[in-house]
């Protein structure tokens, strides 16, 4: 669980920029993350509940974004969304290779924007 | 009341992690010491393999060990030390992962002057280290044939970012339903460029590969 060293994290991306914009309050954030990395939804909004009391984020709404994994085939260029959960051998749409991929994307990690008063 | 607005942000969650471990990387490199960050679930035979390591290695290359596996039966610092190598407990107060900041108190509580490569023990977990670069020159991982050949699907992320992966436990390939082919296939997709060493530290099957390719590595940042 590194839930709460990320939320705290967060937490202090999100002040930093309350900050330099003069908010009064922090009404919903929205996180980009990839779908390589692991975020359970539920403890990251019941962590950052905890740690944003008293704080211009505080009942602040999380919204995650999902970013697909990308992939791009060395063989033929083309880019394609990979399903790597699932036990299906991934090929390429185009030429059906079933190997030599590049990870395009897939590792975001990031806070994206916030709706803020 | 005021007006609702969007503020841009695109700031990465773990940028002072990521700083830190430039700056971490940074002082291996001055220090020419090779830094090895080693990563598993739990019982997959990190400490195992660290002794079968020394036990090879410690003859001609300055080791030191950062432990930081909060729930290993064994105790590592103590039988680490025995093997005449240095090796320090971190405190990591049930943390499932170590950051590069932790990393640096390890590395202030060694004499880097006096050692060619220091080895991270990492928190047995396949989920949480693997988002926190500590510093290291590369990653390793083990991942042990009972664990099964499905873990690329569970945790692509640790897959993705190891230079190696040792498949341990190969002893016990025959009693078990582990396609080989199939994890290869799994761990190469997401990450083409990672050697994959089958190991086993009970027999000892492999391991003098995996200790060449630690040899050359730590060879890469003497000269």
């Amino acid at each position: 669980m590194h839930e709460l060293p990320i939320t705290q994290s967060i937490l202090d991306v999100v002040v930093k920029h309350a900050h330099t914009n003069n908010v009064k309050r922090v009404l919903s954030i929205t996180l980009r993350i990839g779908e390589l990395s692991d975020l359970e939804d539920e403890w990251i909004q019941r962590y950052f509940d905890y740690l944003s009391k008293d704080t211009v984020a505080e009942k602040a709404k999380l919204k995650i974004e999902r970013a697909p994994v990308v992939m791009r085939c060395n063989g033929c260029s083309r880019s394609f969304e990979a399903k790597i959960k699932e036990k299906k051998e991934i090929a390429c749409p185009e030429c059906g290779s079933t190997k030599n991929f590049t990870l395009i994307s897939g590792r975001e990690y990031y806070v994206k924007d916030m709706e803020v008063q | 009341m005021d007006e609702v607005r969007l503020i841009e942000v695109k700031e990465d969650i773990l940028s002072d992690n990521e700083d830190m471990a430039s700056e971490v990387r940074e002082r291996m490199r001055g220090e020419k010491a090779y830094l090895l960050n080693l990563m598993s679930s739990p019982g997959a035979g990190k400490t195992s393999l660290i002794l079968r390591t020394l036990e090879k290695i410690k003859h001609d290359i300055r080791v030191g060990v950062i432990e930081a596996d909060i729930d290993s039966t064994v105790d590592a610092e103590k039988v680490i030390a025995e093997s005449g190598t240095t090796a320090i407990q971190l405190r990591t107060g049930g943390f499932c992962h170590l950051d590069a900041a932790m990393v640096t108190q390890g590395l202030d509580a060694l004499d880097l002057d006096s050692l060619d490569l220091v080895i991270i023990e990492n928190v047995g977990n396949l989920v949480c280290p693997a988002e926190f670069d500590t510093g290291a020159t590369k990653n390793a991982m083990i991942l042990s044939v009972p664990e099964g050949d499905d873990k690329p699907l569970k945790y692509p992320l640790m897959f993705s970012i190891c230079h190696v992966l040792l498949v341990n436990k190969i002893d016990y390939l025959d009693h078990e339903d582990f396609d080989l082919g199939a994890l290869k296939q799994r761990v190469t997709t997401l990450n083409p460029d990672i050697r994959i060493i089958e190991v086993s530290c009970k027999t000892g099957e492999g391991i003098d590969t995996w200790v060449d390719w630690l040899r050359g590595e730590v060879e890469t940042v003497l000269s």
